[in-house]
């Protein structure tokens, strides 16, 4: 058995979390020092399969701005973040945007997708 | 004179909520004054997520969380007006505002609401030693620079500070194929949230140097090189542990300082511990009709307070206009006092006649304090004695005050905030 | 080829070629760096010496008197900001009072006018800041402050519309003279050819001599740091205070600034390397410390910046102003330290008239004698203002918001004689970026404004010329999205 010390990133409160697991079994034990749920996720997920949400901008064309900044819609596994930044780095798109807007679908094969977080006009 | 009910100084995510909730609160002609091409203020540039949580019960970036605060001002149908810069504010509420379009123009306030945030420390409020090359920027601005107008300021870069944006940036200099070689701190401790130092700097192995800071800085034209050292416990250098860092960039992300040269003008009390002004429990100014919310006020961590602030400050101006600024003061003001590791506290006073039922009080920590309680006196009897497991200088705190508790209280003059070891 | 070639845009080369554009003559500036106003003329104490620190007889003590007494003419005909504050020289320790009686003395041979020695009470009572520890002060009424970029601006962008040329990022490599007595500066920009040289080139004026001479001549580059403070602080004295002079050069001093921030310093150290502005943290716990024992309760936590700058120290601590005797043609003026920037107009006076009766110049029947500075707004009424936002809505647009400047301003920064090219030139000549954020709000948006009205690319706009880009390329490579 395994135990880490983490500090959750669910929000800003930035909880000390206290995680018990398997690596080799995927099991989790145990989790203390998390103040909700969001923090039990996070610890569970983070000793064994880690994931982040990806912030960045693509290239923007004909709109009132020289970038768009976009999301992955959800988390995607942390040793994909490099990968999902050339994907993005690829992308050129027309204005106009909209929040929410698909800019990549499913990217690198996580299942998620790229979406815009701004309007362009 | 334009005649307006409540006037916002700034279009930023503190201006927007407080004008939402003025209109809310029954103010019809509300008036925001942006000095940028669009509303949202920073957090047009604040691409990363983790906003809203508190707000939107979502996690959102930036510029989707001012969106939806824009789109609640459209809705409503609030007047704003971009490009233009305010000039003065005048004890009796004119505001003198100016752009391209309009020229200069004055506006008579009903009431004020100042949400002109903060800006960052410069390099020159530091004493940094050494030359003054280009290539050094203020976090905030390498961060606008690389999020809106699309471009790197360079490939090598150091950080000095440790504040929330400069972390952000680590991460964001590196995404778009940086290499950041270091970030430096001056203090013990870092002045930015615990998750970004795990999701911006641990993810990418970028090392913190703790009780670190720059001490010169080489490069005539363009910087070539930093030499970072350890400091002591009075934060000087000791010699022999310097280490030079070849970079094309600094950055620097040394604190935020309350952006109030209009509350000056206007002739506002300031608080010099927040750099921002002296409020009451409605969030109002010294000077009546004129409120303070954001991170002109004092520097917040995180978005969805200052907009729960915001929404404060708009709902008691709209109080202000509707009593036509004849608010009963009563005798009774108590006085807070932040002592013993607390550093401040907003508001400073409270008004037992105008309090809501519960008062929101925020204070911030001088130093980190692990297992210690935060205890508030009434006069000098204890009241409550809470126990924090970790608090730090980077994360603001906050407690809770109930009206009723307060009036039960007999002659009730002071209420103590202060940090305890047991 | 020219009549005369100056070699150096300081305030020093800049005042000359003022003065020779009187005349019906060729004149050439030849300057290393991008813009005027780049070396010694950028960095000092902004201050109009009265006079009586300079040895009596000394040519120095003779140019900086002579300059004071032009500064308000210059001032007036070439729009520059310039305030006769008065400076006190502050004794500290009993027994050196009669300090101040040496100086007084020295003050009155070299004619400096309306002095008085201060007791302590008069002197308290008239900058009520000064240390508890005065014990006496010289008083001197004469002593301004003045803004070294503008002065020296003007005097280029003045020179500049009289007929003279002015060659940037033009450094002189070589001096040679051929047997028909002509000068060839080689450069990196070619070769320049010229009957005269004017050697006005501060922390070089040396190397440039030792070129044509073989009486070599030796200038020390004595740097200086500075604090800048916010205005906040600009009323903390209303007088430039200095303590009595030392071995090692004025001491610091304390003084509001013509804009109305307060300045402190130099400290006085002497660098083998020219360009070596650096600051240092001893060097800026060191003028802390002195200033202290002047004025009290400096509130030094409103410092918005510290800089540094190198003056010309010659050997013999004295002006050279003259025609090199091995060399003929060749003018020297060098050694040109404090009060330098006081002499300026003497010296250009002393250069132009001593040319004038070597090559019998004649004077120009078109010589423009004014210059209009950029139009500052906030000197208007709201109306005149509105007038001039409707005529020309730039105007309208405030980008530095420390100093409240507006794009109107910027665009006739770049746009006029000689006009700005860079961050730090639109700075110098409008006040965009000097504010107490230091352009951390504003400088995209010059960035923004340069790169449109000077049509180059983004990454192509410096802070001050040469290499100093400020980004360097754009994100998602060169063209964005085709990785």
């Amino acid at each position: 058995m395994e135990r880490k010390e983490l500090t959750c990133i669910g929000c800003p409160m930035g909880c000390q979390i206290t995680v018990e697991f398997d690596r080799e079994k995927e099991e989790v034990y145990s989790v203390s020092g998390n103040s909700c749920a969001i923090g039990d996720k996070y610890a569970r997920n983070e000793v064994l399969h880690p994931e982040r949400t990806v912030t960045s901008t693509v290239v923007v064309d004909g709109g009132d701005k020289p970038r768009l900044s976009v999301k992955t819609a959800g988390n995607i596994p942390k040793n994909m973040i490099m990968d999902c930044m050339k994907a993005i780095d690829a992308v050129r798109v027309n204005a106009p945007v909209k929040i929410g807007d698909v800019i990549i679908e499913n990217v690198c094969g996580t299942g998620v997708n790229v979406v815009a977080t701004r309007n362009i006009h | 004179m334009i005649p307006y009910d409540i006037v916002i100084i700034g279009g930023g995510p503190a201006g927007l909520a407080a004008a939402v909730s003025a209109r809310k609160n029954g103010i019809d002609k509300i008036l925001i004054l942006e000095r940028d091409r669009e509303l949202g203020g920073i957090l047009n540039q604040c691409i990363h997520n983790g906003f809203g949580l508190h707000t939107f019960k979502e996690e959102l970036t930036g510029p989707e969380y001012a969106q939806r605060f824009i789109d609640q001002v459209l809705e409503m149908g609030i007047e704003y007006k971009l490009n233009t810069m305010v000039m003065d504010i005048s004890p009796e509420r004119v505001v003198t505002a100016m752009s391209r379009e309009d020229g200069m123009y004055q506006i008579q306030a009903g009431a004020v609401i100042l949400a002109m945030g903060c800006r960052e420390r410069p390099r020159g409020a530091l004493n940094i030693p050494g030359y003054r090359p280009a290539g050094i920027f203020s976090a905030g601005t390498a961060q606008r620079l690389v999020n809106i107008e699309g471009y790197m300021p360079g490939r090598e870069v150091v950080i000095l500070g440790s504040g929330d944006i400069g972390l952000i940036m680590a991460r964001r200099m590196t995404l778009e194929g940086a290499k950041v070689k270091v970030v430096a701190e001056l203090m013990p401790y870092s002045g930015g949230l615990k998750r970004n130092i795990v999701q911006c700097l641990d993810d990418f192995n970028i090392p913190l140097k703790l009780s670190h800071t720059v001490v010169d800085i080489e490069g005539k034209e363009h910087i070539t090189a930093v030499t970072i050292a350890q400091v002591d416990s009075h934060n000087k250098p000791i010699p022999g542990t310097e280490e030079r860092y070849t970079c094309d960039t600094l950055l620097l992300s040394c604190g935020l300082i309350p952006e109030n040269e209009l509350s000056n003008k206007a002739g506002i009390r300031m608080n010099p511990v927040t750099n921002g002004p002296v409020v009451t429990e409605s969030l109002e100014t010294n000077i009546p009709g004129i409120f303070a919310c954001g991170n002109v006020l004092h520097v917040h961590d995180l978005v969805d307070y200052v907009s729960e602030e915001a929404g404060r400050a708009g709902a008691a101006a709209a109080r202000y206009v509707q009593a036509k600024g004849i608010i009963e003061h009563s005798d009774e003001v108590v006085k807070l006092i932040a002592t013993d590791g607390v550093r401040y506290t907003v508001p400073v006073t409270i008004d037992l006649k105008n309090m809501a039922d519960l008062q929101t009080v925020h204070f911030r920590v001088g130093n980190v304090y692990k297992n210690c309680y935060v205890s508030v006196y009434y006069n000098d009897k204890r009241m409550t004695h809470t126990r924090k497991k970790i608090m730090a200088p980077g994360e603001m705190e906050k407690i809770i005050l109930q009206k009723k508790n307060l009036l039960k209280e007999e002659d009730l003059k002071t209420i103590t905030i202060k940090i305890e070891a047991e | 080829m020219y009549d005369v070639i100056i070699i150096g845009a300081g305030v020093t080369g800049s005042a000359i070629a003022r003065e020779l554009s009187r005349y019906d003559a060729n004149v050439c500036v030849l300057e290393k760096c991008e813009d005027v106003c780049e070396g010694t003329s950028k960095a000092n104490s902004a201050i109009i010496h009265a006079g009586f620190d300079a040895e009596e007889g000394s040519l120095m003590a003779k140019m900086n008197v002579r300059g004071n007494e032009m500064m308000d003419q210059l001032a007036e005909d070439l729009d520059i900001p310039f305030k006769r504050i008065g400076a006190m020289v502050v004794c500290v320790q009993k027994d050196t009072l009669d300090g101040l009686q040496t100086l007084y003395e020295r003050g009155v041979a070299n004619g400096v006018k309306g002095m008085r020695i201060l007791s302590k009470e008069e002197a308290m009572a008239m900058e009520p800041n000064l240390s508890d520890n005065v014990e006496g002060a010289l008083y001197a009424p004469s002593s301004g402050i003045v803004c070294p970029f503008i002065l020296n601006i003007a005097m280029a962008e003045n020179a500049a519309d009289n007929g003279v040329e002015f060659r940037f990022n033009t450094k002189v490599e070589q001096i040679t003279k051929d047997d028909a007595g002509i000068w060839h500066l080689r450069t990196n920009n070619g070769e320049y050819k010229a009957r005269y040289v004017v050697n006005a080139a501060g922390v070089y004026a040396d190397v440039f001599h030792n070129m044509v001479s073989d009486k070599k001549i030796h200038i020390t580059p004595r740097r200086g740091d500075y604090c800048l403070l916010d205005k906040e602080a600009g009323n903390h004295v209303s007088h430039t205070i200095f303590t009595l002079p030392t071995k090692l050069g004025k001491g610091v001093l304390v003084t509001p600034t013509v804009h109305g921030n307060l300045i402190v310093g130099p400290t006085a150290v002497d660098v083998n390397d020219r360009e070596g502005t650096n600051t240092t943290a001893a060097g800026i716990a060191d003028l802390i410390t002195k200033a202290n024992q002047q004025v009290k309760d400096l509130p030094m936590r409103k410092v918005i910046t510290s800089f540094a700058g190198l003056r010309a120290h010659e050997d013999h601590h004295e002006f050279i102003i003259q025609e090199v005797e091995d060399a003929p043609h060749f003018i020297d003026v060098a050694g040109i330290e404090s009060p330098g920037l006081t002499s300026c107009p003497a010296i250009g006076e002393m250069v132009g008239e001593m040319l004038r009766e070597k090559m019998s110049l004649t004077p120009k029947d078109n010589w423009i004698a004014k210059r209009k500075g950029i139009l500052n707004p906030q000197t208007l009424t709201m109306e005149e203002r509105n007038a001039l936002i409707q005529k020309e809505p730039a105007y309208g647009n405030i980008i530095c918001r420390c100093e409240s400047i507006s794009e109107g301003e910027i665009l006739d920064a770049i746009h006029r004689t000689l006009g700005a090219r860079s961050l730090d030139g639109v700075k110098r000549r409008t006040r965009a970026g000097m504010g107490r954020c230091q352009a951390g709000f504003c400088s995209p948006r010059v960035m923004e404004i340069l790169h449109r009205e000077l049509g180059i690319p983004l990454e192509e706009v410096t802070k001050s010329g040469g290499r100093s880009t400020i980004v360097m390329e754009r994100t998602k490579g060169a063209n964005g999205g085709e990785a």
